[in-house]
C-alpha cells in the first residue's frame, strides 16, 4: 500500500529523489562536531517563530490603542497563551544565540572560504533580515522598551545627510513613532520579512548541498574523480548527483546519522530553551526588559534605553563614536566587514586547527571583543565604558585588518589530506 | 514636530518621573503558595488600592478563581463598582481628573511588580514619611516626591523618617535609617510590614497570575525533556556503532 503511495507520488513529484539527494544519500563529513548543530537549531528555531508568531496573530491587535492590552489578552485570557507568547519571545534571543554560535563556527574553520562564499553571503543577509524582523517584531507589544528603542533605532537613519530626515519620516509613516508605524512593522513582521527570511534560508541550504559542508579539519571529502581507491570509499550508497563528479571519502548520509545525532543537540538546546520558558521567561531583563511591562507613553522617557542584548555589541559600536554619522557608518562597516570575510581572509588553509598562532589569537581577541562589546551596549554609557567601549571596537576592527594582512603569507600547519578524528 | 515633543515633555510636572531608588530595599519574602496571604492582598488591595489604580488586563472571576475565592463571596465583599465578575477590574477615575488632583494619572498596577519587582513594592508601601512641602503632607524614599497620598496611613499610623547620629569621615552625621510609626494606626509595626507583603504578594500574583501553572508544566517538560534526550543519545549511539 505505501509502496503504491509512494510510486504514484514519484511519477508526479520528485519525492523519494529529492529525500535521497539532501537526506538519505546526501554525503555529510564524518568528523562534524557539537559546532555543527547550531544550523540545525537555527532551522528549528526558525519554525518555532513562524508557528507560535501564526497563533499570536490569532489574538494580537496592531493598533496604538490596541496593542499592549491585547498581549495582556494573550498572556490572561488566551488558553496557554502565555505559553505561546513567551515561546516567540524565548525563541527571538534564541535564535541570535544559535546563529551567533553557527557564524562563529564558520569563522572558526574557515566555512566561508572557497568554495563557500556564496552560503556565507546568504548567511549575512539572513542575518541581516534576522535583525531587521527582531526590531520590527520588538515594537509589537507596544511597552515602554518597544517605543523608545525603535524611536533610538529609527533616529539613526537621521543621522544620513541630505536624505536623513525624509528618510526616518518614510520608515515611520508620522513624525514621531506612531499607530501607523505600528502597523507597518506589523505587516513588514509577520509577512514580508518571514517570507524573504523562508526564502533565504532555502537558497543557503541550496548553495550549501551544492558544494557540500565544511568540516573542523578543512579538508575537502570530495577528491577529483578517480583518485580514490575503491577501498577508501565509504561502504555508503551515496546519490550519483555527488558521485559522478567527485570521489567521496570520510563521508556518511546525512539520514539517519546526523539526524539523530542532531536529535540530541535539540534535546540539550531544549533544557536551556524550556528552562527560559517555564522558569526565567525575562532572562534577568534581557530577554524581556520590565519597563516594557509599561504601556508606550511617548511623554516619558524611560530612564535609559537599551536595545535587547543581540543588538548590543553593534549599539555599543555606535555609541563609541563621538559622531553620529560615523557611529553608524562603522556599526554597519561592523556588519560589511563580517560578510566579506571570504576576501579578506587571504589564507588558503581553512580550519584554526592548522592555522597559525596568531590567527588564533585573533580570532580569540575578537570574540572576547564582540562579548565585552556586547555587555558594554547593555551598560549606561558612562566616561569609562565609553573609553572601554572604544577599544574593543578598535579590536573588533583588527581582527580584519589583520587578518588581511598575515593571511597572505601565514604560517600553518601541514594540512592532513584526509580528516583526522575517527 | 519634534520640538512640539521637547516642548510637551518639560510641561510634564518632574513627578511623573520615577527616580532609581534612594534607599536599600528590604526583600520580599513571597510566597505564592499563600492563599491566605493573597487573599488579605486582594481586600486590601480592592479597599484602598483600586479607587485609583486599576488593574484593566484582569478580571474579577479569574482573581477569585485563582485565589480560591469563592465567587459569590468575592462579589459581595471585593465587588465595589458595580461591574459583573468577568469584567476587567477598572474604575471610574478619568485621565483628567486624576491629573487636576495627582498631577499625573494614577498608573495601572496589572504589571506593576514586573516593572519594579516584589523588593521595590514591598519597601515602597512601608516608606512613606511626614513632609510638609508635598501637596499631600507625606513623601516617600523609595520613590522621592511621589504624587500619591499615604493611603495606608490609618493602617500605619503617621510615620516619620529617623535619623541615627554616625561618625563619618570624623563627623557626627545624621544619617537616615528608616521610617517609625507614632503608633496611631489600627495595625502594630509588624503587622502593618505583614499587610504590605500581602498586598505586594498579590500584586505579585497580578504580573504573572500563571506563574504556578508555569512552574508546575516546566517540571514535566524537563521530565519529559530528559526521557527525550536520554533516548536521543542512546538511539546515536546505536546508530553509530556501524560507522566504527
Amino acid at each position: 500500500m505505501f509502496k503504491r503511495f509512494v510510486e504514484w507520488m514519484d511519477a508526479r513529484i520528485p519525492m523519494t529523489k529529492t529525500w535521497n539527494i539532501h537526506l538519505a544519500q546526501y554525503p555529510a563529513p564524518k568528523n562534524f562536531n557539537m559546532w555543527y548543530v547550531f544550523g540545525f537549531l537555527a532551522t528549528i528555531v526558525l519554525i518555532n517563530q513562524i508557528l507560535t508568531g501564526v497563533w499570536l496573530t490569532m489574538n494580537y491587535v496592531p493598533s496604538a490603542e490596541g496593542a499592549f492590552a491585547s498581549v495582556e489578552y494573550i498572556m490572561r485570557d488566551v488558553e496557554y497563551g502565555w505559553l505561546l507568547r513567551y515561546m516567540h519571545s524565548t525563541g527571538a534571543s534564541a535564535f541570535f544565540v544559535v546563529v551567533y554560535l553557527h557564524m562563529f563556527r564558520g569563522m572558526m574553520y574557515g566555512s566561508y572560504q572557497k568554495p563557500r562564499e556564496l552560503i556565507w553571503l546568504f548567511g549575512m543577509f539572513i542575518f541581516l533580515v534576522l535583525m531587521a524582523e527582531a526590531f520590527m517584531g520588538y515594537l509589537l507589544p507596544w511597552g515602554q522598551m518597544s517605543y523608545w528603542g525603535a524611536q533610538v533605532i529609527i533616529s539613526l537613519f537621521g543621522a544620513i545627510p541630505v536624505i536623513g530626515d525624509d528618510l526616518t519620516l518614510w520608515i515611520r509613516g508620522d513624525y514621531v513613532i506612531s499607530g501607523a508605524t505600528l502597523n507597518r512593522f506589523f505587516a513588514l513582521h509577520v509577512i514580508a520579512l518571514p517570507l524573504v527570511l523562508v526564502i533565504l534560508v532555502f537558497l543557503h541550504i541550496v548553495a550549501l548541498h551544492e558544494v557540500g559542508s565544511n568540516n573542523p579539519d578543512g579538508v575537502d571529502t570530495k577528491k577529483p574523480k578517480g583518485t580514490v581507491p575503491d577501498e577508501e570509499k565509504p561502504k555508503f550508497k551515496f546519490h550519483e548527483r555527488f558521485t559522478s563528479k567527485k570521489d567521496i571519502v570520510d563521508s556518511i548520509p546525512f539520514f539517519p546519522y546526523y539526524i539523530i545525532k542532531d536529535m540530541f543537540g535539540f534535546g540539550v538546546f531544549l533544557f536551556v530553551f524550556c528552562y527560559v520558558i517555564f522558569f526565567n521567561p525575562e532572562m534577568g531583563g534581557f530577554f524581556l526588559e520590565p519597563p516594557n511591562f509599561e504601556p508606550a507613553n511617548p511623554l516619558k522617557t524611560p530612564e535609559y534605553i537599551a536595545p535587547v542584548w543581540y543588538f548590543t555589541p553593534f549599539y555599543a559600536i555606535l555609541r563609541a563614536v563621538p559622531d553620529k554619522l560615523f557611529g553608524v557608518i562603522l556599526m554597519f562597516a561592523a556588519i560589511v566587514f563580517l560578510a566579506l570575510l571570504p576576501w579578506i581572509d587571504r589564507g588558503k588553509v581553512r580550519s584554526i586547527r592548522f592555522r597559525s598562532v596568531l590567527h588564533k589569537l585573533n580570532l580569540t581577541v575578537f570574540a572576547i571583543s564582540f562579548i565585552v562589546l556586547g555587555y558594554l551596549g547593555t551598560q549606561p554609557a558612562t566616561p569609562v565604558a565609553t573609553i572601554f567601549a572604544q577599544i574593543f571596537t578598535f579590536l573588533y576592527f583588527a581582527f580584519f585588518g589583520l587578518l588581511w594582512f598575515y593571511s597572505k603569507r601565514e604560517k600553518t600547519k601541514p594540512v592532513p589530506e584526509r580528516v583526522t578524528s575517527k | 514636530m519634534k520640538k512640539l515633543l521637547i516642548a510637551l515633555m518639560t510641561l510634564v510636572p518632574s513627578l511623573v518621573f520615577a527616580a532609581g531608588p534612594t534607599v536599600p530595599l528590604d526583600e520580599a519574602e513571597v510566597d505564592l503558595h499563600d492563599k491566605a496571604s493573597l487573599q488579605r492582598g486582594a481586600q486590601l488591595y480592592m479597599n484602598y488600592c483600586l479607587g485609583c489604580h486599576q488593574l484593566q488586563y484582569h478580571r474579577y472571576n479569574r482573581t477569585f478563581e485563582d485565589l480560591g475565592i469563592p465567587q459569590e463571596l468575592g462579589e459581595e465583599n471585593l465587588q465595589f463598582t458595580g461591574q459583573k465578575a468577568g469584567d476587567r477590574i477598572t474604575n471610574n477615575m478619568s485621565t483628567e481628573a486624576a491629573s487636576n488632583w495627582f498631577g499625573t494619572a494614577a498608573p495601572d498596577l496589572t504589571n506593576v511588580a514586573r516593572v519594579r519587582g516584589a523588593d521595590w513594592i514591598y519597601t515602597y508601601l512601608r516608606s512613606f514619611y511626614t513632609d510638609d512641602s508635598r501637596p499631600f503632607g507625606v513623601n516617600n524614599a523609595v520613590f522621592p516626591n511621589v504624587g500619591m497620598p499615604h493611603v495606608l496611613q490609618e493602617l500605619q499610623g503617621v510615620p516619620e523618617k529617623t535619623y541615627e547620629e554616625r561618625m563619618i569621615d570624623g563627623k557626627m552625621k545624621d544619617v537616615y535609617v528608616g521610617i517609625k510609626t507614632d503608633g496611631s494606626g489600627r495595625l502594630s509595626e509588624s503587622e502593618y510590614d505583614q499587610a504590605a507583603l500581602d498586598l505586594t504578594s498579590f500584586l505579585v500574583y497580578m504580573g504573572e497570575p500563571m506563574l504556578l501553572e508555569q512552574r508546575r508544566i516546566g517540571w514535566f517538560v524537563f521530565g519529559f525533556l530528559l526521557i527525550f534526550t536520554l533516548l536521543a543519545w542512546f538511539l546515536k549511539k546505536e546508530f553509530w556503532k556501524d560507522l566504527k
